[in-house]
């Protein structure tokens, strides 16, 4: 029988796997979100400047929490729309 | 604990219109304002003049600056904002309470330790990303191209065999 690593497949099998998604303020220990950071809040919001759900960002619900005040006070202060297309 | 003063923020948009000499005697009436009622001044932030991501008051652009202090009450808040509320050449403001980590954030920010290492760590994570695809890619280029010549062996062989 043929092993394993002798069976060629015509497309990448890794490529159905899902990424295991954590929350990178914990995994790294941030404990602060700065709200005058826009370049940083930019990866929590879509290009409609929409803030991003948990499920696809993968942050924990306590500093989703406080991602969504940042991103808020930042709006408040004009570094980030409140409403745009084509963020990025 | 047992420390009685609490840390505040106040950011504020001055109007980019005026003078730089009147842009900084208002940033200056609000550090004394403070620090005639009482409060320690951690820090004054100028950020320079930004460009607003929507227009206020027909204003496209802004001079930020970001006053960090000690209060010995929250008092002194709310009179404030009232005279910044009142005061036209401040185009937005607003007042954030610190936690302990906010406060470290700030201090950590001053002595140059985030804003750079962040910068740089996710440039070079992305750097490093885009080399390990790289490296994958012509690695999986490398298995086909291995893959078809195994291939032609194999025919060859079963040919020969034949």
């Amino acid at each position: 029988m043929a092993s394993r690593d002798d069976i060629k497949f015509l497309s990448n099998p890794k490529i159905g796997q899902k990424r295991q998604k954590y929350c990178r303020f914990r995994k790294f220990g941030i404990k602060y979100i700065d709200y005058k950071d826009p370049d940083f809040l930019m990866q929590f919001v879509n290009e409609q400047g929409k803030i991003l759900p948990r499920r696809i960002t993968g942050t924990s619900l306590k500093y989703q929490r406080k991602v969504s005040s940042a991103v808020k006070r930042a709006r408040h202060l004009a570094l980030l729309p409140y409403e745009t297309d084509l963020l990025k | 604990m047992s420390d009685p003063m609490k840390n505040y923020e106040v950011n504020f948009i001055v109007d980019p219109v005026l003078s730089g000499e009147e842009i900084k005697a208002t940033a200056q009436t609000y550090v004394d304002h403070l620090k005639n009622e009482g409060c320690t001044i951690v820090h004054v932030d100028e950020m320079g003049l930004r460009q607003l991501a929507y227009p206020i008051n027909k204003r496209t652009s802004g001079v930020y600056y970001c006053i960090e202090f000690e209060a010995p009450n929250g008092e002194l808040v709310d009179p404030m904002e009232l005279s910044l509320r009142r005061d036209e050449r401040i185009i937005r403001f607003l007042t954030v309470a610190l936690d302990k980590h906010g406060v470290k954030y700030n201090a950590d920010k001053r002595a140059g330790k985030i804003g750079k290492v962040t910068k740089k760590k996710k440039k070079e994570d992305r750097d490093n990303r885009d080399r390990r695809q790289n490296k994958k890619r012509s690695d999986k280029g490398d298995d086909k191209k291995a893959a078809k010549e195994e291939k032609k062996e194999e025919a060859k062989s079963e040919e020969k065999a034949e």
